[in-house]
């Protein structure tokens, strides 16, 4: 089975700082479906001994136990591609209705120079649909500016118990034959 | 579809579920939406018990947050067949990260009881017993009888998990006693109990 390689640092460069604010915030729980605008980061948070990263069936799951983390006293970190966010509306029920923090990294798809048609639906839905789920969204298209947004969105999140998303731009995201 | 005739070594719900809380312990206890949180409160409605009263197919991915967050404590997911199936991606998330601590009891009535009794998949013929061992469970039964749960009540503390088993019960309705809908408060009370004066936000 052939093997994606994980983007290298000049592809992604916002990647290590953000798992260095993930390590700063004591983040122990990450999950995550497999995803080509956030592979350098997964790569790093797969690779770091402090984290649990769960590879998920459908990102819904993930929301369920990011809960579940919380109630036990540990933080955690969703990662989600912009079209895993149409999976999660009912289940940031459980977010909304219970005040639980949640933060969430969102890589776009379907938003900046798309050429997959079937991306752009949910694509161009995102945004509305996290904020149709309450969920406090922080877009984010400089390279220099994810990690300083994470960090932002993690304080918030996580001192006010309420789901806050970053979403990193596809300007940001894009590696070349990517999924 | 006929109806489906009870067998009569088919289990009590609300009995069985008491047995398994019995000998709780130190459990935390999740259950999902619907007459699971009944059957799990009439047994004592205890801050750490955290009730998924209102949505389906979390109950699972829940129980495993709360798992990995605490080693030191066993984990009980009981939850319905209705539920079960609607995370049913969620045993293969389970089975494959081999959580330790985590149990899942699923109480079987073959059917969405809140909406009217209607059928679910397990009234005809899916295996969720299967699908977990399948899916990499260190233990999956399906038990329908006393001698069945007398094993239950034990196995779900004790064996290495992931631990899956299925109630077949009668389909009869639940124990109704009040149960805190609020789910700010039962989250919050159930860190308070669980984390005491080390609670974060």
């Amino acid at each position: 089975m052939a093997k994606a390689p994980i983007p290298t640092r000049k592809q992604q460069p916002w990647a290590d700082p953000v798992h260095g604010v993930l390590r700063d915030f004591d983040i122990r729980q990450m999950a995550y479906v497999p995803d080509g605008g956030h592979a350098r980061l997964i790569g790093l948070c797969l690779a770091d001994p402090k984290m649990r990263s769960v590879l998920l069936t459908t990102e819904e799951e993930g929301v369920a136990q990011m809960a579940g983390a919380w109630l036990g006293g540990q933080r955690g970190v969703f990662l989600t591609q912009s079209g895993g966010v149409g999976n999660c509306i009912n289940m940031l029920s459980v977010i909304q209705e219970c005040r639980i923090p949640l933060l969430a990294l969102v890589s776009m798809r379907g938003q900046w120079g798309e050429t997959f048609p079937w991306q752009v639906p949910m694509g161009q839905g995102t945004q509305a649909a996290l904020e149709a789920a309450n969920v406090i969204v922080k877009h984010v298209d400089e390279a220099d500016q994810v990690a300083e947004t994470v960090r932002a969105a993690a304080a918030m999140a996580f001192n006010t118990s309420r789901a806050v998303a970053v979403v990193v731009s596809q300007r940001l995201t894009e590696t070349g034959g990517r999924g | 579809m006929a109806g489906r005739k009870a067998k009569a070594e088919e289990l009590q719900r609300g009995a069985a579920v008491a047995a398994i809380l019995k000998r709780r312990g130190d459990a935390l206890v999740v259950t999902g939406i619907g007459n699971a949180v009944h059957d799990v409160a009439a047994s004592g409605d205890v801050a750490e018990n955290f009730y998924l009263s209102g949505i389906m197919g979390g109950a699972a991915m829940v129980g495993m947050g709360l798992a990995l967050a605490r080693p030191d404590r066993r984990v009980l997911v009981i939850t319905g067949d209705g539920e079960m199936l609607a995370g049913i991606g969620s045993l293969a998330t389970i089975g494959v990260e081999k959580v330790p601590n985590l149990a899942i009891v699923v109480i079987d009535n073959r059917a969405y009881a809140a909406t009217g009794m209607q059928a679910t998949h397990t009234a005809r013929g899916v295996d969720l017993a299967g699908i977990a061992k399948a899916s990499g469970f260190n233990h999956a039964v399906a038990v329908s009888d006393a001698a069945g749960l007398r094993a239950v009540v034990d196995d779900a503390y004790e064996k290495p998990g992931p631990y899956f088993a299925v109630l077949r019960v009668k389909s009869e309705g639940s124990p109704r006693v009040r149960v805190p809908a609020d789910g700010t408060f039962t989250a919050r009370r159930f860190r308070r109990a669980l984390l005491g004066d080390e609670m974060n936000p």
